[in-house]
């Protein structure tokens, strides 16, 4: 009989006035009781809807009935024939869109906790578990992949475990793309990215750091070098911005800015590690999506004491996962919704204030969403010295500037066909945010797997 | 690993070193940089490529004994390994022939100066350069330049060595005694670039810079390097770092590199670095 509770085993967290103060990860996870406890609310219903919204298809009742059984091992071993990163996706998933957002008993009262299950069976595999001996029957066939990001490592993974010679090209000096760079400690850990990182050298792959694919070496070269597939999962990397006056005065940060001189750079230490990052009493995180919470709940913990997200739609439209601004809002940072910053005003250089306006909500545009519209003479102050622009990422350029042959799109993302991940040109497959445009983590892993299946099909009979 | 093969005090101020560094020196041109670190906890500092050597794998870097971080350079010696070295990155000079080109150097912009001066000889084009410096142990390479170059003029703050005052004099008598001069190759600390603007912009006479903002990761990401040229925002690690000196907005950049100043301090106080 399942656990007809109709709320989900609350997971531990650090409390939220403690937590934003140091780096430490916000969430505890669950105790072996708690996950068993909560496994038995999954009805294992027979069509399996929660699969159905993963993007890699984990079979997830599978999984969770194992975890109900005690045997955690077992639930692990279901769970990585399908996702190679569980504890990050446990983590960092937006399950709300996906698998939880299917579950059955999320018609009345809350869904499975299927992340927190995920990132629990993961847990405990690495306290607990043992590496099992893989025996992989080589096949001397060179693939290249660009970017050790979700989509990336993914497929690297996908590809070694099928016997292919696989190196790894990572720009900058540590591995993880986004993982890394991007999202902060108190919510991936960046012992467990490298831990899963270590999973895939594990398996053979060799990763190459400090090497700009597009500067250091090219596509053509890369073939030229007996690569017989190349995967490019080089993300989205380049920062937008809004085009407001004031953009460019001191103490404005592209979140990419920030995030990576706290997160890869570590200057949340500073100045033990000597990358400074400078930050003020009051901050204004421009945007509501995934990074601009990283970016208010990051500043909290360096120390600011008025965070402000500043977002044009309301908090319907806000891209972010419900749990992130369920914990920024915990956090205490301000949310300020159908507002947008028109100028952003300075001091001998140094920013000051910003100016926005009130917004209202008009039809939906085409991204299906309202669009907002601006409350003429609305207009009203916030005193800032810390600007933050979170607004989203467009796929970096080097590549497809340098590599002939290859079509994007007008806004810089890479053509494939969504099959099999192809591009344009022969042997160079792409996924992930240099395709999509920045997404999530998931749906990179899920284009890295399904390019490493089509890679392997075109070569295997070659 | 990137090991130092070579290394030599210039002056008090400067050094060289050149390293083992297979793909930059494969591929680079002459214009572009690298970003290297000293250490696992290291900043991300780049330079300009100052030599190269195809064959032998090598990239020569100069750089000024400033900082926490330049310090932490210093402190290693031939046969040190850096922890990380990455490049080439920026777009390559852009080497256009034409009758005549006068560079201008101040202190260790004689590095990137060299190899884009060396090219354009070797293109045909007639090469003058003024290299600046506080005082003589400060201006490098001229014998280097002399190799290449029909002038090599030489100016100094206290007036050490050749022409006591600025690049500028010699550059302002250069076109009012009306030499026909085809671009200007500026490359040096920005108040010099500065300078250098405000001499050629009223004759409109085509000017390059090489623009130095602080930078992180120098393939696009992290938008530091936000400069603006002719109104609109360029990103100097992807988009330059040379530009069309006469649209640069040189006050925003001298105040963006001031954006850190006070950490810097903090750091270099309190673990007591000094050169």
């Amino acid at each position: 009989m399942p656990n007809m509770s109709q709320e989900k085993v609350k997971m531990p967290e650090q409390d939220p006035n403690v937590r934003n103060k140091n780096f430490d990860e916000v969430s505890l996870g669950y105790t072996k009781e708690q996950a068993m406890e909560e496994a038995t609310r999954c009805l294992n219903c027979r069509n399996k809807p929660c699969t159905q919204g993963c993007p890699v298809g984990v079979p997830i009742p599978d999984f969770i009935s194992k975890v109900a059984e005690g045997d955690f091992e077992a639930a692990y071993d279901i769970i990585t024939s399908e996702n190679a990163l569980p504890a990050i996706c446990g983590r960092v998933c937006p399950q709300e869109n996906q698998c939880e957002g299917q579950c059955i008993r999320g018609k009345k009262g809350e869904p499975v906790g299927i992340g927190r299950l995920e990132r629990f069976v993961a847990d405990y595999h690495r306290e607990h578990g043992v590496q099992k001996e893989i025996n992989i029957e080589k096949n001397d066939k060179k693939v290249a992949i660009v970017g050790s990001g979700p989509a990336g490592i993914t497929c690297a993974g996908e590809l070694a475990k099928r016997g292919y010679d696989v190196t790894v090209f990572e720009a900058l000096h540590k591995t993880g793309g986004v993982l890394s760079y991007g999202i902060p400690e108190f919510r991936l850990p960046k012992a467990l990215v490298q831990q899963e990182v270590d999973g895939v050298a594990a398996l053979g792959v060799d990763f190459e750091t400090n090497v700009v694919v597009g500067r250091s070496v090219t596509i053509d070269e890369l073939q030229a070098d007996g690569y017989e597939a190349i995967f490019v999962g080089s993300g989205a990397g380049l920062p937008r911005f809004q085009g407001i006056p004031g953009e460019n005065l001191n103490s404005v940060y592209a979140a990419n800015e920030f995030l990576t001189r706290v997160n890869l750079m570590k200057g949340y230490q500073f100045p033990d590690h000597p990358t400074p990052v400078k930050i003020t009493d009051t901050v204004c995180v421009i945007g509501a999506g995934n990074v601009a919470m990283d970016a208010a709940r990051t500043a909290k913990r360096l120390g600011a004491e008025n965070v402000y997200i500043v977002y044009r739609r309301s908090a319907k439209e806000a891209p972010a996962r419900a749990e992130e601004i369920h914990h920024a809002q915990e956090e205490g940072i301000i949310f300020k919704f159908l507002t947008n910053p028109v100028h952003i005003y300075g001091e001998d250089g140094w920013v000051k204030s910003m100016e926005c306006v009130e917004m209202e909500l008009g039809e939906p545009d085409a991204s299906g969403r309202r669009r907002p519209i601006v409350k003429e003479g609305s207009n009203f102050s916030i005193e800032t010295g810390t600007v933050i622009v979170a607004i989203g990422q467009s796929p970096n350029p080097l590549i497809r500037q340098t590599t002939p042959g290859l079509d994007t799109q007008r806004w810089g993302g890479i053509i494939v066909d969504e099959d099999t991940m192809k591009t344009s040109k022969d042997g160079v497959y792409a996924g992930g945010d240099a395709v999509t445009g920045a997404a999530t983590v998931i749906l990179a892993m899920g284009a890295g797997k399904k390019a490493a299946k089509a890679i392997d099909e075109a070569l295997k009979n070659q | 690993m990137y090991e130092i093969l070579k290394k030599e005090v210039l002056n008090d101020a400067v050094e060289l070193m050149v390293v083992h560094a297979p793909y930059v020196a494969r591929k680079c041109e002459p214009g572009q940089f690298i970003i290297l670190r000293v250490g696992e906890d290291g900043e991300r500092i780049p330079l300009t490529i100052a030599d190269y050597d195809r064959e032998k794998e090598t990239i020569t870097i100069i750089y000024q004994v400033v900082g926490y971080s330049t310090i932490q350079l210093s402190k290693l010696q031939e046969g040190d390994c850096l922890t990380d070295f990455v490049g080439p990155l920026g777009e390559p000079t852009k080497l256009v022939k034409s009758n005549h080109v006068v560079g201008v150097a101040g202190g260790v912009g004689s590095a990137p100066l060299y190899p884009q001066l060396r090219a354009l000889a070797a293109m045909g084009v007639e090469c003058d350069v003024i290299i600046g410096g506080r005082e003589s142990q400060y201006v490098l390479w001229a014998d280097k330049f002399k190799e290449f170059c029909k002038n090599v003029y030489i100016t100094t703050d206290d007036g050490s060595m050749g022409h006591h005052g600025f690049v500028t004099d010699v550059l302002k008598d250069m076109i009012d005694r009306g030499d026909e001069i085809d671009e200007v190759i500026a490359i040096g600390p920005v108040p010099m670039m500065r300078a250098v603007v405000n001499v050629t912009k009223p004759h409109n006479l085509k000017t390059s810079v090489s623009l130095n903002p602080i930078m992180i990761d120098g393939t696009g990401m992290c938008g530091c390097c936000r400069v603006t040229v002719d109104g609109k925002i360029k990103f100097a690690c992807v988009d330059g770092p040379d530009f069309d000196g006469l649209l640069v907005d040189f006050d925003e950049l001298v105040t963006r590199q001031r954006m850190f100043k006070s950490e810097e301090a903090h750091i270099c106080k309190i673990t007591g670095v000094k050169r």
